[in-house]
This record gives structure tokens, sequence and C-alpha cells, in this order.
């Protein structure tokens, strides 16, 4: 049977839909809500959570995170920079140091934090030094090479324009190059602050006391109490709560980095 | 004594020689206009003048200082020569007034105060008196280039390179930009142009200097050059910049 275009339209539209209608119709009766309830989205083991959840694991996950990533920052500036240099053995080391902590996972890099090298060189790190170390070294890598991509994404015009001006090649990369390049490369920024965010926790790995816990380990170790996956569900959102206005953000920037090249480009045709 | 003296320059990139043994000398107040084909090296030879291109073999000298020697500061030498680019090359990230105050400060020490009064005098000079707020991005192209000068004039140059200041510009803008530049030679400015605008070369011109094959063919005073060239490869190239769709006028 021959069917015109609108009718073959309506045919995939309609199926479509019973499709979804026929998932939640199974879901709500074959799944038993009140287990899920109770597993899940128990109000009273919830209550319990408060304010610990906020005050000490949300405030935490950021600290870590936060600090973590301006370290990676700085160090992946660095990295960037020895990217770029002239001399070919800080090239060489760049590249090394950005393959292997790209290419390593995360989970590896907190282990060797927390117990390998407290070990190899006798030397014993406060929880915070540790997480900010892993994430740090972890972040800097990715950041590294955005950066680099940043650096040469500045026209080499305003390079010129500041030697012309008498700027040495330092000043010029710090007081012209560089800004640039941060601008174009914020959107990209915000988002490894955002895996930077979950990477954080690893640090669920390390024997934390309590004051340490983040979201992670407190939504493990309330779970054990509760005897519920709430405080999972808790620290999920918790999770979002950072991720969400972060990721808004990023494209926010995105759109207006974008605009403003375009503007450029308007000027100059 | 001379402001500049160029002699026996090379440059290659590669295999490609694209400065063939430059000699010249400008005169302090000359105003030095450089025409030629695309790709005669004209811009390589101005870029050499203030080494954001390293000559491969001959001498550079500005206001007495060898700036091809090896052991000269070239961040100091370079403040002597202002630059002017074809497409501008204002720092975006910066408002007109800090494109014009950063320099003065970062590498002339200048204070802030005295950096922006330098900076309103030259704005002004250029007209664009109350620009000062504007990006970069907000201003059309003649006022970037103007404000591109007035960048340059703030670091009190000896001596001011153009290249193609105004190849980038709709044709309306130029005017306004050439005006600036002959204002500028009016007040004594040494330049060194590189330009397409024959009008300009005539009538500010005081040697003209025609390039083709990374040599000067000929050079003189305009109208020398442009009014009677002796120059075979002259004539030709004139021919073709003074009438370009062919006909006969
Ligand atoms: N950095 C570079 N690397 C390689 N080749 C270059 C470089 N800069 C210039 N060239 C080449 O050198 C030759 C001369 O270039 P130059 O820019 O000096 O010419 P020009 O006379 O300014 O031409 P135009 O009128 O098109 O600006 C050209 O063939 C160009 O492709
Ligand atoms: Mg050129």
């Amino acid at each position: 049977m021959a069917l015109t275009r609108r009718q073959r339209r309506t045919a995939v539209r309609g199926t479509q839909y019973g499709v979804l209608v026929a998932a939640v119709l199974v879901l709500v009766f074959a799944a038993n809500w009140g287990d899920i309830q109770r597993g899940f989205f128990d109000l009273n083991a919830a209550k319990q959570l408060f304010p610990d959840v906020l005050t000490i694991a949300l405030v935490n996950t950021v600290k870590y995170t936060v600090l973590g990533f301006v370290f990676g920052l700085l160090l992946g500036l660095v990295l960037a920079l020895m990217r770029l240099s002239s001399v070919p053995p800080y090239r060489w080391l760049a590249t090394v140091y950005i393959e292997f902590f790209r290419g390593v996972p995360a989970l590896l890099v907190f282990l060797a934090f927390g117990f390998g090298v407290p070990i190899a060189f006798h030397v014993r790190f406060t929880t915070l030094s540790t997480v900010v170390a892993a994430l740090g070294l972890v972040g800097a890598a990715y950041m590294a090479e955005t950066i680099r991509a940043g650096i040469q994404a500045v026209p080499k015009g305003q390079l010129e324009a500041a030697r012309s001006l008498g700027m040495s090649q330092f000043r010029a990369m710090v007081s012209i190059v560089i800004p640039q390049a941060f601008r174009i490369v914020l959107p990209p920024l915000t988002n490894e602050l955002i895996l930077l965010a979950k990477d954080s926790s690893l640090v669920y790995l390390l024997g934390l006391t309590g004051s340490e816990y983040e979201l992670t380990k407190y939504g493990r170790d309330a779970m054990n109490t509760v005897q519920s996956m709430t405080p999972l569900v808790a620290a999920g959102l918790c999770y979002l709560i950072i991720t969400i206005p972060l990721s808004y953000l990023s494209r926010y920037l995105e759109r207006r980095t974008s605009g403003e090249s375009k503007r450029g480009l308007e000027v100059l045709s | 004594m001379s402001v500049i003296e160029i002699s026996g320059l090379h440059k290659a990139f590669g295999s490609l020689e694209v400065l063939r043994g430059i000699d010249l000398t400008v005169e302090r107040g000359d105003v030095v206009c450089i025409i030629g084909p695309s790709g005669s090296g004209k811009s390589t030879l101005l870029r050499c003048v203030n080494l954001l291109e390293q000559p491969d073999s001959g001498k550079v000298v500005v206001d007495g200082t060898e700036l091809t020697d090896p052991d000269v500061d070239i961040d100091k030498a370079r403040r002597r020569l202002g630059m002017v680019f074809q497409s501008f090359n204002l720092f975006n990230h910066l408002t007109v007034l800090d494109n014009l105050t950063i320099a003065q400060r970062k590498v002339l020490g200048r204070s802030r105060d005295e950096a922006e009064r330098i900076a309103k005098q030259n704005l002004e000079k250029v007209g664009l008196a109350g620009r000062e707020r504007s990006m970069p991005s907000q201003l059309s192209g003649g006022q970037q280039q103007r404000a591109a000068i007035a960048r340059a004039l703030s670091m009190d140059p000896q001596v001011m390179l153009f290249d193609e200041p105004t190849s980038a510009l709709d044709p309306e803008l130029v005017g306004d930009v050439l005006g600036v530049m002959r204002a500028l030679a009016d007040e004594g400015m040494t330049m060194l142009v590189v330009t397409h605008e024959m009008q300009f070369a005539r009538e500010v011109a005081d040697t003209v200097l025609f390039m083709d094959g990374g040599v000067v063919v000929e050079q003189g005073p305009p109208a020398q050059v442009i009014g009677a060239p002796t120059q075979e490869r002259t004539r030709t190239f004139l021919a073709r910049v003074l009438n370009p769709t062919g006909d006969n006028p």
C-alpha cells in the first residue's frame, strides 16, 4: 500500500509516541514503586543528611575541585609554553608529560599520590594536598593542549605589533598573547572544570577523616548508615548543582566568543 | 646624518631569495615611498628594517645604532621605529586608550597619567578624540588604522614604517588615513611607506623607490620615477597600476 508523504509522517510520529507510552506504562506497572522510593528517595533518610551533605561534602568537593583546577591551570600554562618553546628538550618533556597523564586513568594517579609517593619519598601529604596534586596533574595535561591551541589561535600580527612597540617576547606573551588566548579557551576550560569536579570523587579511595569527606565518599558512607541509596541520589543532585550551571556558563561563553569574532570579521571585511 | 642606512641587505625564505642586495639611505624628515609588484619583497624589506624579519646578510643602521649587530638590544632599538601594519593589529582585548598606553607604560616606564596624556594628544591628532573607551572591534577599519598610527606615535619614534596601511580599507575610508599620514609628513616625521597609492606617493614622497624581484630597480624623486621612469620594468608596472582596466584614457 502506497502512503502519501503526509500519511507516512503521521505513521512514523504515531509509532514513536506509541513506543514512548508503552515504555512509560511498563515502568509504571512493572516497577515496584514502594521499593524504589524506599531505596532511592527515602525522605526520612534524606533529612538525616542535612546539613552535612552541604556544609561538609559539597563544600569539600568544591574546594578540592577549585584548588585542583587552579594548580592544573598554572601547570597547564607552563606546559603549553614549553610545548611552544624553541628549545627542543622543553618540547619533548611537555609532550611526554601530556601524553602520559592523558593516557593513564586518573584513578591510577590518585592511587600513586595517595599511597605510592608517600612510601617512595618518605613524605606525608595531607588529604587536601594529595587531591589537589592528583587533580591538578591530570587536569594540567588536558588544559596544556587547550591553552596551546588558544595561544596559536591568537593572530600572529598581535605578537608582531607588540614586538614592534619594543616589548620583549616575554612581555608580549604576558600582556598581549596570553590574555587573548585565555578568552578563546574559556569555554573548553569550563568543561575541564566540570570533568575535574567529577574526578574529585576519586579521592574516596584514600583514607579520609569525616571532615574531609566529599560528596561521593559522604554518600557511600551514609548509604551504609541509613540502609538506602538515598544518600547517593542526594550526592548526585549536589554534583548537578555544580555542573549544570557550569555547562550553561560554558555554552554562554562559547556563544559570546563566536559572536565577538564574527563582529571582528565584519569590521575587517 | 642619515636616520636609516641599509646596505647589502639579503633575505631568503628557504630557496626563495626575496631580497637580493638592497641599499637605501633615508635622511631625517624624508618620506620614502616603496612601490612595486606583489611579491617583490617590499614588506620583507620593511620588516627587516625593524628586525621583525632577521636578514641573512647586510647591515641596517638606525640613528647610528646597527640593528643587525647581534649584541644590540633589539627591544630597545625598536623603540625608535614605529610600525603600522596592513591589518592594523590593534590589541583586540584592550580599549583604544589601553592600546596606546600599554607599551608606553611597560616599555618606556611612563606613569599611567603621563601615558594617558600622551595617548589622548595622539588620538586627537588622528581625529579619534573621544574614542578612548571603545574596543577595536567597535571601530571602522579606517578608525582602527588611525588608532594604530596613534599607538605607534605614542612611543615617540624617530621613524615611522608603514606597510600598505590603506590596502585593507574600504575606498571611502582611505582618505582619512592618508590625510593623517600627510599631516605627519608635514610635521617632519621620517617615513618609509610601502603603498599602492600613486597619488600619495607623487604628492608626499621625497623619494620613490621601485622594487622588483628583490632589488631596487629605480629610485629618485616622484616626478622622475612615477612621472618619467627610465626602466622598462617600472613603466610596465606603472601602466598596470595607473590604468588597471587597460583601456586608453
Ligand atoms: N615568512 C615567510 N615565509 C616564506 N615565504 C615568505 C615569507 N614572507 C614572505 N614570503 C615570500 O616572500 C616573497 C616576498 O614577500 P613580500 O611580502 O615581501 O612581498 P610584497 O612585495 O610585500 O608583496 P605584496 O604587495 O603582495 O604585499 C613572496 O613570494 C612571499 O610569498
Ligand atoms: Mg606586502
